[in-house]
């Protein structure tokens, strides 16, 4: 078993131009490529996902093979920031704040209801949805999302990592999306 | 003595006289009397003070809100326990919406710091001689006290919970 390799999963190279000691391929896709595979998490959890999210950590769902080794409760070096569970209109302005802290470039994941829409507690005192005051890039549904679900959300910004050009974060359309909440 | 519900309410009455104790009742074997704004703080220094009832721990304090109650929509009640005696009482003062002044209990009871502050928060209900008279438990930009029935307690915000979605 130990020197069979076949279980071991390599990522593929990029499409490019291989030649005799060479290989030559755009920026853009090696970036990608290295983004997509390091995704380091910031676990906002407030509630019942977060402890989904503690099982997508355990041995079983492993959420370390996708690269998101370190779950980081610092915004330093998070590239992925999770909210999961209830966000309070008073614990709002601690999200964006969390948010605002992180260097681009940086994704958004609501796990659950309540992160996505306020789920049961349509109430005065719970945001109806954090994509009130943050953008979200993947939305996560169920109540609680089973870890597979938190997996699959994970992959879906892996695609958006690995497919996004360079110069997106600069657009005029994410300055003004950043804008339109009030950030920077 | 043993305290009993009787005995308890002849004594208050007594003390304070009758124009400013009324209705009193045994709802759930807890005596409930209505007092007024006036006697509550003395009422309630009297009973903690007393030598004989040393009803001197107060368990709860809060606001509700009668909106069909004309005139005395809104009431702060209080519940009292004697330690010594195992006994209970609960105190309602029922006063106007528009005029939802209460005096302060922080000098009889520090507890009820926050205590009123919560009511003040939930219910808008001010509190005369409160040290620090703010929101408890909201957000202090909130532009209403929820907890009044004329305000839904559903957000209005939420356009996934319109009537086309529901066939009405």
């Amino acid at each position: 078993m130990s020197d069979s390799n076949q279980d071991i999963k390599m990522v593929d190279a990029p499409e490019g131009h291989s030649g005799a000691g060479f290989f030559a391929t755009s920026f853009e896709k090696v970036i990608g490529l290295a983004r997509k595979n390091s995704l380091w998490p910031l676990p906002f959890a407030t509630s019942c996902c977060g402890i989904e999210y503690m099982a997508t950590m355990g041995s079983h769902y492993d959420i370390s093979r996708f690269g998101s080794e370190r779950p980081s409760f610092s915004p330093r070096q998070a590239d992925i920031m999770l909210v999961m569970g209830t966000i309070a209109k008073k614990m709002g302005p601690v999200v964006k704040q969390v948010y605002e802290q992180m260097a681009e470039p940086r994704w958004v994941v609501a796990v659950g209801a309540c992160a996505s829409s306020g789920g049961i507690f349509d109430t005065y005192s719970v945001l109806q949805g954090i994509d009130r005051i943050v953008p979200v890039d993947v939305y996560v549904p169920g109540c609680p999302p089973r870890p597979e679900q938190i997996l699959d959300g994970l992959m879906r910004v892996q695609d958006l990592a690995a497919n996004e050009s360079l110069r997106r974060r600069n657009s005029p359309e994410y300055q003004a999306l950043l804008a339109s909440y009030n950030i920077k | 003595m043993e305290l009993t519900n009787e005995n308890v309410l002849g004594k208050i009455i007594s003390e304070f006289g009758e124009e400013n104790i009324w209705d009193a009742y045994n709802p759930d074997g807890i005596m409930t009397f209505t007092t007024n704004r006036e006697t509550i703080v003395n009422l309630i220094t009297y009973l903690r003070d007393d030598k004989e009832l040393q009803i001197s721990f107060l368990t709860t304090m809060c606001g509700i809100h009668y909106p069909e109650q004309k005139g005395k929509e809104l009431c702060v009640m209080y519940q009292l326990h004697s330690l010594r005696h195992n006994y209970r009482v609960r105190i309602k003062v029922f006063i106007p919406g528009s005029d939802p002044v209460m005096p302060t209990m922080t000098g009889v009871y520090a507890t009820t710091n926050w205590m009123e502050r919560e009511a003040f928060d939930f219910y808008g209900i001010i509190f005369k001689g409160h040290p620090n008279l703010t929101r408890i438990l909201n957000i202090e930009e909130m532009e209403y006290h929820p907890m009044l029935k004329q305000y839904p307690l559903e957000d209005r915000t939420r356009e996934d919970k319109i009537d086309t979605y529901f066939g009405r």
